[in-house]
């Protein structure tokens, strides 16, 4: 596949994850803050938050499935992980996240145990959607290309 | 990573900011949005770190001539943290006639009125909501000079956008503040952004690479057109 190709399937795929809400803004912020000097930025964030979010996960398992649920604790953890989804952009963690918090102010086990499932899949998803577009940036750079400059003006 | 300088020693240009967090990916990234900002950066991850390195901590039974501890001109810091909490470290830093002048900002991911007040009656020179944006340390750079490490700071308020709405001064982050626009080139993409069918990118013809999240080293064949922040205003 030529550069050209790549980069209009790079700026669909890009703009697929604005529409579909898996990112918002803040994404944009972290590719700004990339440059020559800082190549890998992106890539070295978005891999902090997917190692700090696969710990909250589990701690999170491992809190629900006690039988008196510390809910303070639980909330902590959902909070961690809200806080970090929203400075990469993850857009639709976050929005869990917060649902997730409202379950745990109530005391609601069941509701939090169907978030807790939701947030993982959203995680999931996220990472699945940003290791395409990764791979993606790595194949335009290797055939000598680079990576358009987005823009959000839909 | 971390600097000792002396007190009665030459005045870097570049303002240094200590940016306390305990989340490792907030601190990757407001320690990146300051140094594209042209700040020198120490991140630490509690506010006990940051006060053992400001000499602060009350291991010393006096803030004694004989530790040098870090000169900084601003210090960020999340709210909510264990042990000790953003305010906590405010009204320790606050409460110390060495180290009052330094200006204080407060980041939190939760826009509450009464915490913001809070924090500002304490001394605190400014309020974030996260998360932290690049027009976030722009204006931070507004109060940040290295002439406050000897001068008493400017009562000056800290909140540019007026009394707007309850809670009086705050710059509350507006709408049009959320989003990326005015930071990005004006000059659109040269690629025209035609709809193709979204395809995966497993067609192409290259050999199965490694996941990108687990081996982040890019290809630096070409140069990434990025946009390119020159920091000042």
């Amino acid at each position: 596949m030529e550069v050209g190709q790549m980069q209009r399937q790079w700026i669909d795929y890009t703009r697929s994850l604005f529409i579909e809400g898996f990112l918002d803004a803040q994404f944009l912020q972290l590719e700004q803050l990339q440059d020559d000097n800082n190549p890998d930025f992106v890539v070295e964030v978005v891999s902090l938050f997917f190692q700090d979010s696969h710990k909250l996960l589990n701690d999170l398992t491992v809190a629900l499935d006690q039988k008196s649920v510390d809910f303070k604790m639980v909330d902590a953890h959902v909070h961690q992980l809200k806080g970090s989804s929203s400075s990469i952009g993850a857009q639709r963690v976050k929005n869990c996240c917060i649902a997730f918090r409202n379950l745990c102010e109530e005391q609601n086990i069941d509701g939090c145990l169907k978030c807790l499932h939701q947030v993982k899949q959203e995680c999931c998803l996220v990472k699945n959607k940003l290791e395409t577009l990764f791979r993606l940036e790595q194949q335009i750079m290797a055939a000598g290309g680079s990576i358009p400059l987005m823009e959000l003006s839909f | 990573m971390t600097q000792v300088m002396e007190r009665d020693g030459v005045v870097s240009e570049e303002v240094h900011v200590l940016a306390v967090d305990d989340s490792l990916v907030d601190r990757k990234v407001i320690e990146r949005l300051l140094k594209i900002s042209a700040c020198k950066v120490t991140a630490v991850d509690s506010g006990i770190s940051a006060l053992q390195l400001l000499g602060l901590d009350e291991q010393r039974t006096s803030e004694s001539d004989d530790f040098v501890g870090l000169k900084v001109d601003l210090i960020i810091t999340d709210y909510c943290m264990p042990g000790m909490s953003g305010y906590d470290l405010l009204k320790k830093i606050k409460g110390s006639s060495t180290f009052r002048e330094i200006p204080v900002v407060i980041m939190s991911s939760e826009n509450i009125l009464p915490r913001i007040d809070r924090c500002l009656e304490e001394g605190a020179k400014d309020f974030i909501v996260k998360p932290v944006k690049l027009s976030d340390v722009k204006r931070l750079k507004n109060y940040m000079s290295t002439a406050t490490r000897d001068v008493s700071a400017a009562e000056a308020g800290g909140c540019s956008g007026g009394g707007g709405g309850g809670g009086g001064g705050i710059n509350k982050r507006k709408l049009s503040d959320t989003t990326a626009f005015d930071y990005l080139s004006s000059s659109p993409p040269s690629i025209s952004s035609s709809i193709t069918p979204l395809s995966s990118p497993s067609d192409s013809s290259s050999s199965p690479s490694p996941s990108p999240l687990s081996s982040p080293i890019r290809s630096l064949d070409s140069p990434i057109r990025r946009l390119k922040m020159t920091g000042a205003d």
